[in-house]
């Protein structure tokens, strides 16, 4: 029995019972895998410990190397490789290329950020995922702790912790 | 704890549960289309095709099946660009700029909207891409590839390049920005179904799982799109008024072209929002979702986007008096009392006057008159732009070169297509992706629901 349980899953209703129980469930020495929930629930990322993300650090590096790439290519056309007069403007017209410049920008930090946030999350169309409970993306929240990470404790300890801390139900679950 | 306002709306009426708006959503997807989807979907289809004679004779023969003269040489190709593209911003706008602002009421009319702007987006940009004539070589036109004449690069100081840029940038980030939101919601759906199904939805939200870490990333993503789709909506319609307002031509030559631009924009498109609304959450029965509250607050935009205009029309002719420009002044008394009179006074009925009558708590929170008003508004906003582009044109310096524009069956007929390009892609989002974020809902449900104010 005790082989084939691998997580112990603590379903919880709503998100303000669920937020005190991870703290109830973290302070009594039991780690957590996850909790799955079906929409955002604020504040769950302090209370599980998680660094703040480092994508909008990603976004800003990607938006540099769009301004500047932006920047070199109009330069180097404008003004070095094919120079034009236009317009009576200099062949460097910087105000011009404002324009462009922004576009790239935008258009590389969305696309570096979010490409970067597919990766770090390996969410990709043929990603299968392990789905704990089907009613995680409806409306339940699911509370999933990973048995091998906690052998120090009792399994009945565990379900007593859950059950402590609101969840209505607890169920087992095993991936082959 | 959660805090409630005993003073606000409730956003979703009904008593909802968090099972309910999901299986209110995810019904249109999985049950069969109706009768009424497919007649919708199939006059849209019908529309489209019959457009598609145009088109094609227009890429057939060459723009000259349009009316276009020697002196009209922009007319309702660049209106009706202009047009879409400033339809679509009211999307933007309620996804990134409301977002930005924390106001949860765009939560249940964010995802169709943003459909509304890419498919409006698309539409736009069948315009200048067909005025290209061989649009086939357009990519050498408009994008900087090395060729074989040096290479000779595009243009970099011309408004219609930064337009190519600004339009791109603003579909494809727009789409990224629609598509993450829809990665939770095709999850639940898949969690749903069975089969077939389950294995298109499964590949569609990319393997989401729900997880506190993902959606710790998943806000981050979504709030610093937002920031960037901020600025670059306003950026767009700014660089489509440069297109007019860094020209010599007189009535085009203008500084305020920007903010009036935007503005039009944001006017237009919460009509537009309004109008496939108010069929929307009457076809799919989502009058829960999509309240009389949003309806209202839709038409508060409108009233303050309304005004902006109004004041922008009067202070360009205001303006035009003040320079002591002879050609100035001439364009705009030209615009009121010219050939095109009808066209101006029908923008100036339908931007100015009618967007007035939200004033009244009856008129902007009833369903049948906010309709006619959405229409009425998007008909005034197309002749705003046809009376900025041809009456600006047809008045030439010289009066010898002095013309009218008369559209073809062609000029008709482009429009038509993409029309019916429009509607096909709407109805086709509207049965088989989940017309309303459901997570986003789902997140506003505790605080911002009926049963949270008992």
């Amino acid at each position: 029995m005790e082989r084939d349980t691998h997580f112990i899953l603590g379903v919880y209703d709503d998100e303000d019972v669920l937020l005190h129980a991870v703290e109830k469930v973290r302070g009594s020495g039991v780690k957590i895998h996850e909790v799955y929930s079906p929409y955002p629930v604020h504040g769950l990322e302090h209370v599980l410990g998680y660094k703040r993300s480092k994508l909008p650090i990603a976004a800003f590096l990607f938006g540099m190397l769009g301004t500047s790439l932006a920047l070199t290519m109009q330069f180097y056309m404008m003004k070095f490789d094919w120079p034009m007069i236009i317009g009576g403007k200099d062949y460097a017209a910087f105000p011009d290329f404002i324009p462009v410049s922004f576009e790239m920008t935008v258009l590389l930090a969305a696309f570096g950020m979010v490409g970067v946030f597919l990766i770090t999350s390996n969410l990709k169309p043929w990603a299968q995922p392990r789905i704990f409970d089907l009613r995680s993306t409806d409306d339940k929240h699911i509370l999933a702790i990973d048995l091998a990470n906690n052998s120090s404790l009792e399994l009945e300890k565990i379900k007593e912790i859950l059950t402590d801390s609101g969840a209505t139900e607890v169920n087992k679950k095993s991936f082959d | 704890m959660q805090v409630t306002s005993s003073v606000r709306q409730p956003l979703v009426t009904g008593g909802k549960t968090y099972h309910d708006v999901t299986h209110d959503v995810s019904r249109q997807v999985e049950g069969k289309p109706t009768k009424l989807w497919f007649m919708a979907f199939l006059t849209a289809v019908g529309v489209l095709a019959l457009g598609s004679t145009a088109l094609l004779a227009t890429l057939w023969e060459g723009i000259g099946m349009w009316g276009l003269n020697k002196t009209v040489g922009w007319a309702w190709d660049i209106t009706n660009f202009v047009w879409w593209v400033g339809i679509g911003h009211a999307g933007t706008l309620i996804s990134a700029v409301l977002l930005l602002f924390r106001q949860k009421w765009r939560t249940s009319i964010n995802r169709a909207a943003e459909a509304m702007t890419i498919f409006a987006v698309i539409c736009a940009a069948m315009f200048p891409v067909i005025h290209m004539g061989r649009p086939w070589l357009g990519a050498y036109w408009a994008l900087p590839l090395p060729n074989t004449y040096g290479s000779l690069w595009v243009n970099f100081n011309s408004p219609l390049l930064w337009d190519v840029f600004a339009i791109s940038t603003y579909f494809s980030v727009s789409l990224v920005f629609w598509y993450i939101g829809l990665i939770p919601d095709f999850a639940t759906i898949r969690d749903r179904a069975t089969g077939l199904r389950k294995i298109i939805y499964g590949a569609l939200s990319f393997g989401w799982d729900g997880a506190a870490k993902t959606w710790m990333r998943y806000e981050s993503v979504s709030l610093i799109l937002a920031g960037l789709a901020t600025p670059l909506v306003l950026s767009v319609h700014t660089i489509v008024s440069f297109d007019f307002a860094t020209s010599v031509i007189p009535g085009w030559h203008t500084t305020i072209f920007p903010p009036y631009f935007v503005a039009g924009a944001i006017f237009s498109g919460f009509a537009m929002v309004l109008t496939l609304m108010i069929i929307t959450r009457k076809v799919f029965k989502l009058e829960d979702y999509i309240t009389l509250g949003h309806i209202e607050l839709m038409n508060i935009v409108i009233i303050i986007t309304g005004s902006i205009v109004g004041i922008a029309y009067i202070t360009e002719f205001f303006i035009a008096w003040y320079s002591g420009v002879e050609a100035e002044q001439y364009a705009f008394i030209n615009r009121a009392t010219g050939p095109y009179w009808w066209a101006y006074w029908s923008m100036m009925t339908c931007n100015v006057i009618s967007p007035q009558l939200f004033w009244f708590k009856k008129i902007r929170t009833s369903i049948v008159a906010t309709f006619i008003l959405s229409l009425v508004v998007n008909i005034g906003m197309w002749f705003e732009r046809f009376v900025i582009i041809v009456t600006s044109l047809h008045r030439d310096y010289l009066p010898s070169s002095w013309a009218m524009f008369y559209p073809t069956w062609a000029d008709v007929g482009v429009y038509l297509f993409t029309f019916g390009l429009f509607f096909t892609l709407f109805f086709l989002f509207a049965k088989f992706f989940p017309v309303i974020n459901m997570a986003e809902v789902k997140s506003v449900l505790k605080s911002s629901s009926e049963k949270a104010h008992k």
